[in-house]
């Protein structure tokens, strides 16, 4: 046993005992008030992705015990009022790595705050396509999908399927109109026909009213095998389903939704981080809290395999074909070095199971097939992302 | 479903052949398979989820993680009936078996955790802080040390058994799955399931010395995930499972090299020899069977449909 009392002394000195790295990272939310709702059944939880990021530090944490390595976080809350940029200055002062739940031009602002210049920011709350095409930044990275990537995911199901003729229907908000777009965009994109849109408009009640007043809504979208729906605040789309004109399917924010998490995942492991999650939020993981995670563990992973903090450095190996982050999701996920979205299989779930997994097989790719999901290489035009390219 | 009174039968019979344990993690039973007929004979109901298996070092004793009831079940073969549970710490998922014979070295995934068991007195003497969801779990042949890997801290934790403290933490690829101490013990091979990579460590000094890749035409990459793995009778050569990619690797031990890959059932993950280890039985989850590979032909001979998720196996000789 002498040989043990070595090595145990040896590593008493490395060991848990002394934190030769601090790694401390910060949260930073602005409480963008939602709008109103018609049915008060699924309130947002008002630790949205903070809760994520937490269940990511432990997992740092753990970790970090047996390398010496100390990780914090540090969680901000604004309203929606106030100016961000003192508190994300301020914020940046003490850490190096930025964890943003943020509205698209704030996530802008604080990117292009001198003090963020060599720092490394995750957004964890907007899908927006121009963050990852023509309004990038070279230091912001995207845990969360893109709308291109859950739409993309969807339509190459439906294109298996074969269900090739599809209807929409649209809310008002600024988030129901870019999923919509994104909808468009990638029906044209893998071949299918939407062959007629309508708006949301109803200012009625719903709850009394659905089922007198959507079949007549839907009675005159031309002939489809689907009925997409665009409500990202969910709105109205839960009085779809089995109310239309026609016995149709419904998919999008509702019936058969593309996520990057939901509480049905539960192969690949999954079922660990679900109850991990459950037992430090006391409530189901949502794909936000999920991004927030991710972004949390990517940076523990890059500084566990670099053991640096250097935030250059970490850029560069995250951005490298050796970095891995082990998603849940059955297959290793990785950044896109055109524009800092991560790389992931996305679910299509329904209430009580995973209906299938995409990328699908039959949709191939040279390189890799998960960029077959979201913004390409040659289709994004983010210039900013990679300085060199 | 076995009716009644063909179970009664069934355990009257004295067991004709050597046999292999399966357990079926959605089903809650073991499958017995009788190594002649390579028929399934016997269906035994655990505990909830059960996942890892082992027997005792005089067979008289099955030792099987039912996980989602929270303990190790002891089982006797014979009867299948459950002796008695052994604490396990919550959600226990593999163990290893001391050369004792005495002491189990659980990996509870939900607590990050290792769990040691007296299994004479049935007392936990010892509970170890290890990463994020522990799961593989070794002990070397002289018995001093054991090993858990953590999934997603992505580590090989090196346990004292002595003082039950860890002495060493050495980093491996995403998600290590399972962990086997080879040649004689001087080396320890880690499989990393999302790395797709097996990591051999030097045992002296707990460095890496080697690592193990794969690559099957015409299979993603991102599919070939290596989990379980065994050596042959010579330890020339190991047979490792690849999960989503449906092979067994066969690995030449000297060059760490692959000689050739196996096509079995759907997401592989154990795999378990008969006695004088000309077999290979493969643990295939989706696919619900077990195929049976001729070791020295190094070919698939027969596939056994058994429960639900087959999950571990292990192999029972009967003296006949």
């Amino acid at each position: 046993m002498r040989r043990f009392a070595c090595l145990a002394a040896i590593l008493c000195l490395a060991g848990p005992a002394r934190a030769e790295l601090a790694v401390n990272l910060a949260y930073l939310r602005i409480d963008v008030p939602a709008p109103p709702v018609l049915s008060n059944l699924d309130p947002v939880p008002g630790d949205l992705g903070l809760a994520g990021a937490e269940a990511g530090l432990a997992d740092n944490r753990t970790t970090g015990r047996f390398l010496g390595q100390d990780y914090t976080l540090e969680a901000i809350t604004l309203g929606a009022g106030t100016d961000p940029l003192p508190a994300a200055r301020d914020a940046l002062a003490r850490s190096r790595f930025l964890v943003l739940d943020a509205p698209v031009a704030t996530l802008q602002a604080i990117a292009d705050l001198p003090e963020a210049r060599d720092a490394i920011l995750f957004n964890v709350s907007s899908g927006a396509e121009t963050l990852r095409s023509e309004g990038c930044r070279a230091n912001l990275f995207h845990t969360l999908p893109s709308d291109a990537m859950r739409a993309d995911a969807l339509m190459q199901f439906l294109t298996v399927r074969r269900w090739t003729d599809l209807a929409l229907i649209a809310g008002t908000h600024e988030r129901d109109l870019a999923l919509a777009e994104a909808l468009r965009v990638s029906a044209t994109k893998f071949g299918l026909k939407l062959r007629g849109e309508k708006s949301w408009v109803f200012d009625a009640d719903m709850r009394r009213n659905a089922a007198q007043e959507v079949p007549l809504f839907t009675q005159d979208l031309p002939a489809h095998d689907v009925l997409l729906i665009a409500d990202e605040t969910g709105d109205f789309s839960r009085y779809i389903p089995f109310n239309t004109w026609e016995p149709r399917p419904v998919a999008g924010s509702e019936g058969l939704r593309p996520v990057a998490w939901s509480r049905v995942v539960e192969q690949w492991g999954a079922a660990q981080l679900q109850s991990r999650f459950r037992k430090h939020a006391g409530r189901d993981m949502r794909p936000e809290d999920y991004a927030a995670w991710a972004a949390v563990r990517t940076i523990g992973e890059a500084v566990t395999r670099t053991g640096s903090t250097d935030p250059a450095l970490l850029r560069n190996y995250i951005l490298s074909p050796e970095f891995e982050l082990a998603g849940f999701k059955g297959r290793p996920m990785s950044f896109r070095d055109w524009n800092g979205q991560m790389r992931q299989p996305i679910p299509l779930v329904q209430e009580t199971a995973v209906v299938a997994m995409a990328p699908f097989e039959w949709f191939l790719h040279p390189q890799n097939d998960l960029d077959t999901l979201g913004l390409d290489r040659p289709e994004s035009t983010c210039t900013r992302f990679k300085p060199e390219s | 479903m076995l009716r009644p009174a063909l179970i009664a039968f069934l355990l009257a019979t004295p067991a004709a052949a050597d046999e292999i344990w399966v357990t079926n993690e959605k089903d809650d039973t073991i499958s017995v398979i009788d190594i002649d007929t390579l028929e399934v004979t016997r269906t035994i109901p655990t505990g909830q989820r059960p996942r890892g298996i082992t027997f005792s070092k005089d067979f008289s004793k099955l030792y099987v993680c039912a996980s989602d009831s929270n303990a190790v079940e002891v089982i006797d073969p014979e009867s299948g009936r459950v002796l008695h549970d052994l604490p396990s710490g919550e959600d226990p998922e593999q163990f290893a078996l001391h050369p004792d014979d005495r002491h189990l070295y659980i990996a509870n995934e939900d607590d990050a955790i290792t769990t040691v068991v007296d299994t004479e007195t049935r007392r936990v003497v010892a509970q170890i802080g290890v990463g994020v969801e522990p799961e593989g779990m070794a002990v070397s042949p002289d018995g001093r040390i054991a090993i858990t890997t953590s999934e997603t801290t992505n580590m090989a934790h090196w346990i004292d058994t002595e003082t039950h403290e860890l002495f060493a933490n050495t980093l491996v690829d995403s998600r290590p799955r399972h962990a086997e101490f080879v040649r004689d013990g001087t080396e320890l091979w880690v499989s990393a399931e999302i790395g797709g990579t097996i990591t051999v460590f030097d045992v002296a000094t707990q460095a890496e010395k080697g690592k193990i890749r794969f690559a099957i035409r015409g299979v993603h990459d991102d599919l070939i995930q290596p989990v379980g793995f065994r050596l042959s009778a010579d330890g020339k050569t190991a047979f490792v499972a690849l999960g989503p990619a449906n092979h067994v690797a066969v690995v030449d031990t000297e060059s760490y090299e692959v000689e050739e890959y196996i096509l079995v059932g759907r997401r592989v993950w154990h795999l378990e020899f008969n006695g004088d280890k000309s077999l290979l039985f493969t643990t295939n989850g989706v696919s619900g069977d077990v195929t049976v590979i001729d070791v020295a032909r190094r070919e698939a001979l027969k596939t056994i449909k058994v429960g639900r998720f087959p999950w571990g196996a292990a192999y029972r000789p009967t003296g006949s």
